[in-house]
Formats: structure tokens, sequence, C-alpha cells
């Protein structure tokens, strides 16, 4: 069987195993609804203005700079999955691609983006 | 000996037979019913563990805390989860009337459902892994960041403010995380050029936890980080944020994410014990699957102890901080020191399943690699002590500065009290 039929069937028996509680529980649970009971809890007090805001822009800054590394470890894997078979010069190579990389982790922490304001 | 290491396997293959030629079977039919049915049984185990795992969470910290914890139900309490599965089975499920009900709905099953689909490619004992995936380590990658979505949609769905922070902060500190953890797996595939983890295991005469040991403890730092483990539980600091992204969750919704969440360090620790612990290796007097199973046990410990009990909380700041400015540029030395050890000091060459090079030329060849590798960590180790000399006395002098200009208290030592004193207080 190939690998990938096996991941398939991990996914179906998962969701086979974990719908059997979550259907189980609706089912069993007792639905007794209320105003009180379906408002939001924050700590009693009655939520004030709307929730779902602009949110902090350090956030999205700090989501930018993972895509950048991690677009980059997807180009070391396989460099190192190869790395046995390829010669000195990969060596080099990813060296300088590493400090290349580290150049811009540098200026991004040079121009403050990894600070939290 | 050789009977009860194999017998998971025996039984398997026992079962394939059974379906092949006592029912009749088509192997069109047979082999998905198979594949099915073992499926079912890892992750029945992975279900059993994860009551396991709330059991033995509560002791711990009990422990360490200087309480019994639980102890009413059943032996020494262990019919505890069973307890606790009852209640959350007839719990009414609450759901805030302005909640994204759908999204709402699902984000649990989301939290769950990845995390019993990673033990699909963790080899479990010699020969006994379900799939045995050529990309095997991306796969524990790519499904185990599969939490921050279902983070994000259970707490932005729920339209509570502790729940969008605690998402927020979840997501933010899981995927500057994960930079550095898979940074921290780059060493070992220099090393054994695979990322098949059951290929992994094979190579590992020697646990590469001896030679790896600064990608060992970025990785254990990280996997408490992505799982969301003090001091990384600002997800759901319970002071702060009630409990975080599942506060409008009850009942079972609420179990799901917990499964989630504790399957997923157990997850971690059955990596932990693949790639530095030697994984199924061991000595011949216990069965492969056994030794498998301490070391992942080892790794729980770890996890319940030091990643739960032992450390204060840090600000989201520091966490981040922590991360880029530390562990990444680390993880990185680490990638090209290591790339250029093995150049020199090939560990291993893996051809048709059988292992060569100097690990493999007994306990002199072991010896030596160990030294060269132990010795090329230490130098990291004050190449980077060096480098973040600057770094300490520049944080320690802000926060003097702080101190100084009255912006946050000065820490008032503590008062001398005996143990007597405060236990009556």
């Amino acid at each position: 069987m190939s690998p990938y039929a096996v991941l398939a069937a991990f996914f179906f028996a998962a969701l086979l195993l974990l719908l059997a509680p979550f259907v189980g529980s609706k089912l069993l649970s007792p639905k007794k609804p209320n105003p009180i009971k379906n408002s939001v809890y924050e700590c009693g007090v009655e939520t004030v203005g709307e929730t779902w805001v602009q949110f902090k822009i350090q956030y999205y800054i700090y989501a930018l700079v993972f895509v950048i590394f991690d677009v980059e470890t997807v180009f070391l894997y396989p460099w190192a999955v190869a790395y046995n078979q390829l010669g000195f010069f990969a060596l080099v190579e990813m060296g300088i691609f590493l400090v290349i990389l580290l150049a811009g982790l540098f200026y991004a922490w040079r121009k403050g983006a990894l600070e939290w304001f | 000996m050789e009977a009860i290491d194999q017998i998971f396997r025996t039984i398997g293959l026992w079962f394939s037979n059974f379906l092949l030629n006592t029912l009749g079977l088509p192997v069109e039919v047979a082999g998905p019913v198979g594949i099915l049915v073992q499926a079912l049984v890892v992750c029945t185990f992975a279900a059993v563990t994860f009551l396991a795992l709330t059991y033995t969470e509560r002791k711990v910290i009990a422990r360490v805390q200087d309480r019994i914890g639980p102890n009413r139900v059943g032996p020494y309490g262990l019919l505890q989860p069973l307890a606790d599965a009852i209640k959350m089975f007839t719990k009414e499920q609450t759901m805030p009337e302005v909640a994204d009900k759908m999204v709402f709905q699902l984000a649990p099953l989301l939290a769950a459902i990845p995390s019993l689909m990673l033990f699909a490619v963790i080899p479990y004992g010699e020969g006994m892994v379900a799939s045995n995936l050529d990309v095997g380590l991306i796969y524990i990658i790519a499904i185990g960041s599969f939490a921050e979505i279902a983070i994000l949609m259970g707490g932005w769905s729920s339209r509570n403010k502790y729940s969008l922070l605690g998402a927020m902060r979840a997501v933010a500190q899981m995927i500057s995380y994960e930079i550095p953890m898979v940074l921290s797996f780059m060493g070992i595939i220099l090393m054994t050029g695979s990322l098949r983890l059951n290929d992994i295991v094979v190579a590992q005469l020697v646990p590469f936890l001896l030679l790896q040991p600064i990608a060992f403890f970025i990785f254990l730092i990280t996997a408490a980080a992505e799982t969301g483990r003090s001091p990384f539980d600002i997800i759901e600091a319970e002071s702060e944020l009630l409990a975080g992204y599942h506060t409008e969750y009850a009942g079972m919704q609420f179990g799901l994410f917990q499964m989630g969440e504790f399957l997923g360090f157990y997850a971690q620790s059955a990596v932990l014990a693949t790639l530095f612990f030697g994984g199924w290796r061991g000595p011949e007097f216990l069965p492969s699957w056994l030794w498998f199973w301490l070391k992942t046990w080892i790794g729980v410990f770890i996890f319940q102890w030091a990643f739960r009990t032992t450390f204060p909380r840090l600000r989201i700041d520091q966490l981040q901080a922590f991360c880029w400015k530390f562990l990444v540029p680390v993880s990185l030395l680490n990638v090209f020191v290591t790339a250029i050890l093995v150049k020199f000091v090939p560990i291993v060459e893996i051809a048709n399943g059988v292992v060569t090079g100097p690990l493999s030329k007994g306990i002199g060849g072991w010896l030596m690699t160990i030294a060269i590798y132990l010795a090329a960590n230490a130098l990291m180790v004050l190449l980077v002590a060096v480098l973040y000399r600057g770094e300490v006395r520049r944080t320690v002098s802000q926060f003097e500065a702080r101190v100084d200009s009255g912006v946050s208290p000065a820490p008032t030592p503590a008062p001398k009290v005996t143990d007597r004193e405060a236990v009556s207080a």
C-alpha cells in the first residue's frame, strides 16, 4: 500500500473516532439555553464595543518575517537531504545563502521589525 | 524475544491473512479495510493515551505543588479520566448568540483530527510504522501546524475579546517558534540524509542527543512553545485571559480542544524520542516498542514537569524577542556548523538500509565522533555567550533605567517567612 493511502486512512479513522464523541455529546447533553447563558462571557460584565476590530500591526509584521524564513527553510530541506551526495561546493553555496538570510534578519532587527511597540 | 518484539506485526499479518483467506475477500477490498483497521487501532491507542495524559498531568502538577492530586475516583484516582469523559459527554454545550456558528463548531474537530493524524508516521518499534512516508518530518511539521488554524478559528469565531486576544497571541507565537524548530531538525537531516523517521532511527547508533545537544535544547523549547506550555502559555494565561481561545467552549467541544493540545505534546515527545533518544533502539532485554514507549514518556515527563510547573510566564514581547533574536540565529549557526562537521566527519551513509560510516565502527568510532561533535557544540555555546554578552548587559541596564524612572516598581525583597508562618498565614 502506498504510504499516502495510509495517511488517508488515518484521516478517516480520526474523523470517525472524533465524530462519535462530537455527535454523541450533542445528543446526550442537556439543552437549556437562555439569553444570559448565551451572551459572551467577559467576566460577567456586559461586553462593550465591537470585538472584530483591526488588530495590532505587530502581529502582521511577524507574520511577514515568518513567511520569508519559512520559504527559506523550504529551500534548505532538499539541500540537507541531498547533502551527502553533493560536493564541497554545496556547503559554500548554502553558506552564502545563510549569510544573505542572516543579513536580512539583522536588517529587520535594526529596522525595528522585531520590536514590540 | 524476537516473538515479543514482533508481536504487533504478527497480529497485523494474521489479521490481513484472516481478511484474505478466512473471509475470502478480494485484495482490492482487503487492502483498504486492513489499513483502515490499522489506522483505527493506532488512533484508539492515541485516544487512550490522551486519557492517561490528563491523569498524569494532574498528578505531576499536584506533586510539584505539594498536593495529592486526583485520588477519589477508583484506586489512586485512576478512574478520574473516565469520570471526566462522562462529565464532558453530559455537560451542556453553550455557544454565544453572536458567535460565527459554523466556524465555532468546526474548530474543535479541526484541532483534534490533525493531532491524531500525526501518529501515522511515527515508528513505534522495529518495523512498526503505519506509514513509512519518505517526507515524514515535513509531514509532522505540516500537520502539526494545523493547530494554529484551529486556534485562530476558535478564538475568532467566539466573538469574545479574551478569545481573540488569546488566539492572536497563539498564532504569533506558534508561527515564530516554528522557524527554529524546523531549523533544529536540519542538523539531523544533514547527518542522516533522510526525512524518513524510520531511517533516522536506523542511523542512530548513538542517540543524536550526544551529537546535537544544541538542536535538542532548541527543539525542546520550541516544542513547548508550539504546544503552549509554560513559560510560553500566554495563549491561555488564565490570570489575564480567562482561558484564551477556548473561553467560550464547554463540554465535549472543550474536550476536543484539550485532546488536540495534549496529543500535540505527546506527539512532540514521540518526535523527541525518535530524533534525539534513539527511537526504538535499545538493549535487547526489552522489546523495541517498549523502549520507544518509555523514551516517549520521558519526554512527556519533561513537558509536564519542566514546561508546566517550573517557569513563570513571560510577556509576548519577551517571547518574540527570545525567538527571533536568539533562537533563530543560534539554530542557523547550528545548521552551518553541522554542515561543516558532516563534510569532515560523516555520521552515516545509508545504502539499501545498511548503515556505514564511522559510527558503525565500534566503540572507538563512537567516542571519536561524539567527542568531535560535542567539542563543536561547546565552541558554539562559547561563541553565542560572547556574542550575546552585550545584549544581556543592555537588557539589564534598560531594566535598571526603567526602575530608576519609576515606570515599573523596583522588585522588593520578599519578607523572610519561615515555612510554619507561611502555613498559618
